[in-house]
């Protein structure tokens, strides 16, 4: 497993797709992570993933095996929910693990599952990922046919079940408290923390609950093989391993491309990618999908190595890797309209700063789209976002925010040539 | 038409149930099977459901109105979603959207005259690299353009006739 170069897309390494148990077992070398995990005590698993320094991948960055620690040993129910939302805008990379490695999560989700000491494991998945949960559904069969799942798993004493459950169409439901009410039949609206998931009273069904996205735990089984020494190898100091690096827009090669933490974007987007469509430059990326600050493509940017700290020094963020190019054809006024019509119509209306502020911004961005606005309109959406960012439930709302205030401080120009009627050709019109 | 005492749902029922530790969490897949059933989120399902997850209606129909894969009135037989978010207006979604409106003459969530298409466009479904992509009853088209899509479109409209004429 060492000397191959993918962590998590092992499929790559092989050639085909890992779909079958037994292909899984033969080919990548499957399960033995969790065949090694059964036979270690609880708490070294949690320490190895720890030491590991792996991040979650849905968005924060959060240390996986801190979070795993948080989980208090000696409740007699805990849980494991699997984040296969993704929702965000630009990202897609779960739903290819799930589709050509699926055996890897469920693997990756067990060993959680025994380390915390859970008693079930669910999937949630977009509802739109309908065929993918239908296909982990025989995987999930599969595996406990060959007594992954079940009872006394491999004769550890240890018991677990694993189950896919379908949103239906929701983005908020990424979020990891809306996600636990969403599965809970309830309304899929965050809750008030604390109490936190991983804590008694704040996760699924009031027990303690791990959440983690799709990624993290597909990253999980490697390190139970190889350890965690062997994982800090590779990537940056803070950014342990690879990345699934999500690149759509205006690029050659779009795609999915795992790669360590210290790959450059210019690595990426250039050598990997192929740079922009003939005849264009580079001007701008979104490197964690419609979410994330906004950043001028300039040399500066390009040299910057894909880590979570590396990220935040040129204030912005990596996230969920979800790199969204623009190129010199694009106006950056309309990509903020794109985006803030997306937050306008996934904000779940709980909090009102929130609701009211991305109905408010999209109206506005609409004027401004339509030639009939000024700059005081600029000055004023800019104000509104800044008030919204730091006060709503949940992150939702700085999600929101953070389009309109980095568009603006990278490109006022372009949201000044829009309003006044001075530009209107745009990319995909 | 019914989704107690259908046979057809009987067993998806029991292992919706069977998943959860409380009724209530199977109102997302029930809702599906009531959406199969009916075509579209009506009342008699929302009545069912409710009744099978043992909850309020009005709470299963609130649960309905929250999410957008529940279809709270009837579609056509297809019923295609066009992704027009960023990414996929970046490599010319829009355009597609607005010219596959003007190729089955129907406006934004409208459904053409034969019953058979229903268009609107929707958020990022996470298939960027794809684009222009659709979902079409809950399956992907992707990488698509108004070529292969006028093709598929008549290959349907050739099979409601052939329907219509046997
Ligand atoms: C509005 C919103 C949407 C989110 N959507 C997703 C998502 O689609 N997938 C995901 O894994 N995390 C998403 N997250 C992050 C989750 O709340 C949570 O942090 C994550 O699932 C934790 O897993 P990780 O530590 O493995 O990343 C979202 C957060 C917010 C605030
Ligand atoms: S933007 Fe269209 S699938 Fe992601």
């Amino acid at each position: 497993m060492a000397d191959s170069k993918h962590i998590v897309l092992r499929h790559l390494d092989i050639g085909k797709p890992i779909i079958k148990l037994k292909d899984y077992e033969k080919r990548a070398g499957g399960y033995d992570g969790f065949k090694k995990a059964v036979k270690m005590e609880k708490s070294a698993v949690i320490d190895e993933v720890k030491a590991s320094g792996l991040r979650g991948r849905g968005g924060a960055g959060f240390p996986a095996g801190v979070k795993w620690s948080f989980i208090p040993q000696n409740e007699p129910i805990k849980y494991v929910t699997v984040n296969a939302d993704e929702s965000e805008t630009g990202t897609f990379k779960d739903r290819l693990i799930m589709e050509q490695n699926p055996h890897q999560l469920i693997e990756g989700a067990l060993t959680c599952a025994y380390a915390i000491g859970a008693k079930a494991v669910y999937i949630y998945l977009r509802g739109e990922f309908w065929d993918v949960a239908h296909m982990l559904d025989e995987r999930i069969e599969e595996a406990r046919k060959a007594g992954y799942i079940g009872e006394n798993i491999l004769g550890s004493g240890f018991s677990c079940e694993v189950y896919t459950h379908l949103g239906a169409g929701a983005y908020i439901c990424g979020e990891e408290s809306a996600l636990l009410n969403s599965l809970e039949g309830k309304l899929g609206q965050p809750r008030v923390r604390p109490p936190f998931p991983a804590q008694k009273g704040g996760g699924l069904y009031g027990e303690a609950t791990v959440v983690n996205n799709v990624e993290t735990l597909a990253n999980v089984p490697w390190i139970m093989v190889n350890g965690a020494d062997e994982y800090k190898k590779i990537g940056t100091e803070q950014s342990a391993g690879t990345k699934l690096y999500c690149v759509s827009g205006n690029i050659q090669k779009p795609g999915v491309y795992e790669l360590p933490f210290d790959t450059t974007f210019r690595e990426l987007l250039e050598t990997v990618c192929g740079g922009p469509p003939e005849g264009r430059s580079f001007k701008a990326l979104l490197p964690s999908g419609g979410s994330g600050p906004i950043v001028p493509l300039t040399d500066e940017v390009l040299d910057t190595r894909m880590s979570y700290e590396d990220c935040a020094a040129i204030d912005t963020i990596i996230g969920s890797a979800s790199l969204i190019v623009m190129d010199d054809s694009v106006n950056i006024a309309w990509v903020a309209s794109k985006v803030i019509k997306f937050f306008a119509h996934e904000s779940c209306g709980k909090c009102t700063p929130c609701r009211e502020g991305t109905y408010w911004l999209d109206k506005v961005l609409d004027r401004i789209m339509a030639g009939q606005a000024t700059a005081k309109d600029i000055e004023r959406i800019d104000d509104v976002a800044k008030n919204m960012a730091g006060i709503t439930l949940c992150a939702l709302g700085d999600f929101a925010a953070n389009p309109i205030i980095h568009t603006i401080k990278h490109f006022k120009e372009d949201f000044l040539a829009m309003a006044e009627g001075k530009e209107l050709a745009q990319a995909g019109d | 038409m019914a989704v107690i005492g259908n046979k057809k749902y009987s067993k998806q029922i029991e292992h919706h149930f069977s998943k959860y530790p409380d009724k209530r969490s199977a109102v997302m897949p029930l809702l599906y099977i009531a959406q199969e059933e009916y075509g579209w989120v009506n009342d008699d399902g929302i009545q069912e459901v409710a009744e099978l997850c043992e909850l309020d209606p009005t709470h299963v129909k609130s649960i309905a109105g929250f999410y957008t894969m529940y279809s709270e009135k009837s579609k056509g037989k297809y019923w295609l979603q066009v992704c027009t978010d960023l990414s996929c207006a970046l490599r010319g979604a829009d355009e597609f959207h607005k010219d596959l409106k003007a190729y089955l003459e129907v406006e934004e969530g409208g459904t053409t005259d034969d019953d058979l298409f229903t268009v609107e466009h929707v958020m990022c479904l996470a298939a960027c690299d794809n684009a222009p992509m659709l979902q079409c009853n809950f399956h992907y088209m992707e990488n698509l353009d108004m070529e292969k899509m006028k093709a598929w479109v008549e290959e349907k409209r050739a099979e409601l006739q052939k329907e219509l004429d046997a």
